[in-house]
């Protein structure tokens, strides 16, 4: 008798087996290689931290490196919408990967959560990018930041010297506005490419408009260049940069030339200087304390954060759309969607989010702080401007 | 503008140019003796650039593994090429050449890096392992196919420089490095700051020109390199072996790109990828010297390094363009000049 019980329950237990065991499949698309590989490597170190089980269901992650090349992308999502079948796609690292990949989330009706800067991979709101969620911060909130913090310092003219590609674009077009709106004179605008090995015909040309502050719109250590160049030439007056350099390579290679710099960044960067009451600090803290025990102390870098973010709203997001279908199938798919749409004081990594059906980062101030670099160090300014 | 913009802008171009003049002397040298246009000088000069930092740094540099794995593949190529006189004498030779010297600067690195023994001896060993990487490439990935024409020597130059570069982000990973200057010391000169380093890249450049037209014009080798460029087969029957020439050739190359980038480390962040941009600008400057003519080369290179700074300074968004384009009328000049050759063997 006891026989045959087990061998029921062991027939059961294998006809049962695979629709238990249908996980749900998570596509990654990132930049492991090429230009943005200092933005993949963490992001790639991050989902070997992620959880393999989400609300009693296994979790399956597929990672795919992109090379930072948007053919590449593209073929990486469609790769993994049809032939993997995931129910959702992470990436990639940079904007103009992340704004190819709209096209093929839309065409495969998959939810893709970017792990890319600019707005515009969510703005604006149309039939295509409903399916697109952002982690980052916008450039525009972080323009703001350091527009409200030059008025407050009162500086009066300012001299600008960003990447000559889509990122110093982006920064030159959200911040002069918002300068032009406090008052703030842009004296002098210079570009230069991530590889240059020399920025003195900038510097030079900056330094001539006498200009009170100099931002550096640049992101990881090729920003430590211009700054480098400026201090050699004897340029006195305030220095910013962006939220594109928070990682330890960008003290190490500046040094001392970086001391007293001003920048905004995701809370991530600070979470041990986060008063005790900031939601944040809680998730900031368990994430740098795993990523550092696997990858070393003062590995982290703010980039592999957003790759934890995109897992926080999914964990989130997935025990919701489980409710009314199975993974593998467009109508879970769909539901997990509406699911990351309704996101209501999500807290994770860097900051707090509320998604609508035409806000898909949904962030606010709590998702930026100004940061000082002071002893080569990051020493928080303030909890929020 | 004013004169000491110009000055300082000029002062810059020069430095920047003394870079690029020791990477198109390599090149012309390359190209003059074996027909490969070496597009991997740049990865040299990375090369170069980031074991000295990670010299610095007290870690063992990811090209110590890659020297040892390259002198291996070496010394295979080498029995396989001398398979038909192959005995103990020349196994002998081969094995210490490919095998044990590698071995012997691994195991010097392994013992010093951690010492952190003085900038002195970390340049020395910075260029003990990058120097003979480029014979060893020379082996294993162009003598096999001395005989080919330029283009697939070109498509290989490619190859091995994008296998390289690949390398270099796994040793280094994808954020750049800096080392302290050869020399703090710095003099004024009217409006300018001249700086110990400066000094040291331009003397260094102007010694290796010298040391280079010395070489080729004054010893019985530097004539059989340059016999070999001009007749492969003339040179083999007057006993000098093309691929010793080869391979000599490639060492001055990798050589001369570890020693810029040296030069080049504290004036700047290295990257895993810098070395191609660097080797463009380079190879601007050798084209314009005609690949053949190491001063018109060096001269070629300063004028980059000018052009380029001072592009920097009035349009910087279409600096890159620039100094690009001013290989364009050079090219025409040329073509216009000399006369088609129909075949070029």
């Amino acid at each position: 008798m006891k026989r045959i019980v087990r061998a029921l329950a062991l027939a059961g237990t294998v006809l049962a087996g695979p629709v238990l065991a249908q996980p749900i499949k998570i596509g990654v698309t990132i930049a492991k290689t090429g230009p943005a590989a200092s933005l993949g490597i963490p992001q790639a170190n991050t989902v070997t931290l992620l959880p393999t089980e989400i609300g009693g269901q296994k979790v399956e992650w597929i990672v795919l490196d992109d090379a930072t090349d948007t053919t590449k992308g593209v073929a990486n999502a469609r790769k993994l919408a049809s032939d993997d079948k995931v129910d959702a796609i992470v990436g990639s690292s940079v904007t103009p990967v992340s704004l190819a990949l709209i096209e093929v989330a839309a065409e495969a009706k998959v939810p893709l959560i970017s792990l890319a800067a600019s707005s515009k991979i969510v703005a604006p709101m149309d039939d295509k990018r409903r399916w697109v969620f952002k982690a980052p911060q916008n450039d525009a909130l972080m323009a703001e930041a350091i527009a409200a913090h030059m008025a407050k310092a009162g500086v009066k003219s300012v001299g600008f010297i960003g990447f000559n590609d889509a990122y110093g674009d982006g920064w030159l077009s959200e911040v002069t506005p918002r300068l032009e709106a406090k008052g703030i004179k842009l004296a002098a605008t210079e570009r230069y490419a991530r590889t240059d090995t020399s920025v003195t015909g900038q510097v030079l040309k900056v330094m001539a408009a006498r200009p009170d502050a100099v931002l550096i719109a640049g992101s990881g250590t090729p920003a430590a260049l211009p700054q480098k160049t400026l201090k050699e030439r004897g340029y006195a007056g305030k220095y910013y940069q962006t939220h594109g350099v928070a990682n330890a390579d960008f003290l190490r290679v500046g040094g001392k030339d970086l001391e007293g710099t001003v920048l905004p960044a995701g809370p991530l960067l600070v979470a041990e200087q986060l008063p005790e009451s900031n939601p944040v600090r809680k998730v900031a803290l368990d994430y740098t304390k795993a990523y550092e025990a696997k990858f070393g102390a003062g590995s982290l870098a703010t980039f592999g954060g957003h790759a934890y973010d995109a897992e926080v709203m999914l964990a989130n997001a997935i025990p919701v759309a489980l409710k009314t279908a199975k993974p593998g199938t467009p109508e879970f798919r769909a539901a997990l969607r509406d699911a990351i749409e309704g996101l209501k004081e999500v807290v994770y990594t860097n900051g707090v989010v509320t998604m609508t059906p035409t806000d898909h980062v949904g962030q606010d101030d709590r998702a930026r702080v100004m940061v000082t670099i002071e002893n080569g160090k990051w020493k928080l300014l303030s909890a929020t401007n | 503008m004013d004169a000491t913009i110009l000055l300082l802008l000029l002062q810059d171009g020069v430095v920047n140019g003394a870079i690029y003049a020791l990477i198109a002397l390599s090149l012309v040298l390359v190209f003059t003796v074996t027909r490969v246009i070496l597009i991997p000088q740049g990865e040299f000069v990375a090369y170069g650039a980031l074991t000295l930092a990670s010299l610095e740094a007290g870690t063992l540099p990811g090209t110590v593994p890659l020297l040892l794995g390259l002198g291996g593949l070496a010394f295979l190529a080498d029995c396989a090429e001398a398979r038909h006189t192959l005995d103990g004498r020349t196994l002998l030779r081969l094995g210490a050449r490919d095998l044990a010297l590698p071995a012997v600067v691994a195991l010097a690195a392994w013992l010093l890096a951690p010492m952190k023994p003085g900038l002195v001896v970390e340049i020395l060993l910075t260029l003990a392992i990058v120097t003979p990487m480029g014979g060893f490439l020379h082996a294993v990935a162009f003598r096999p196919l001395a005989h080919a024409s330029v283009l697939v020597l070109l498509i290989a130059s490619v190859g091995v420089h994008l296998a390289l570069t690949g390398l270099g982000l796994v040793f280094f990973g994808a954020e750049g490095s800096r080392t302290p200057p050869l020399s703090d010391a710095s003099f004024p000169a009217g409006p300018l700051l001249v700086s110990g380093q400066s000094l040291w890249m331009i003397g260094l450049t102007l010694a290796i020109i010298v040391a280079l037209w010395l070489f080729f014009s004054r010893t019985l080798l530097g004539k059989a390199l340059i016999a070999t460029a001009v007749n492969r087969l003339g040179a083999r029957l007057m006993g000098i072996a093309p691929s010793l020439a080869g391979r000599l050739s490639f060492s001055v190359a990798a050589f001369i790109g570890a020693l810029s980038g040296v030069l080049i480390a504290p004036l700047t962040t290295v990257y895993y990828d810098t070395g191609f941009l660097i080797g463009l600008k380079g190879f601007v400057a050798a084209i314009i010297g005609g690949l053949a003519s190491y001063p018109a080369a060096a001269a070629a290179a300063i004028l980059v390094g000018i052009i380029e700074s001072v592009a920097s300074f009035e349009a910087s968004a279409f600096k890159e363009v620039i100094v690009f384009m001013a290989i364009i009328p050079v090219l025409l000049w040329r073509s216009l000049r000399s006369a088609p050759i129909e075949d070029e063997e």
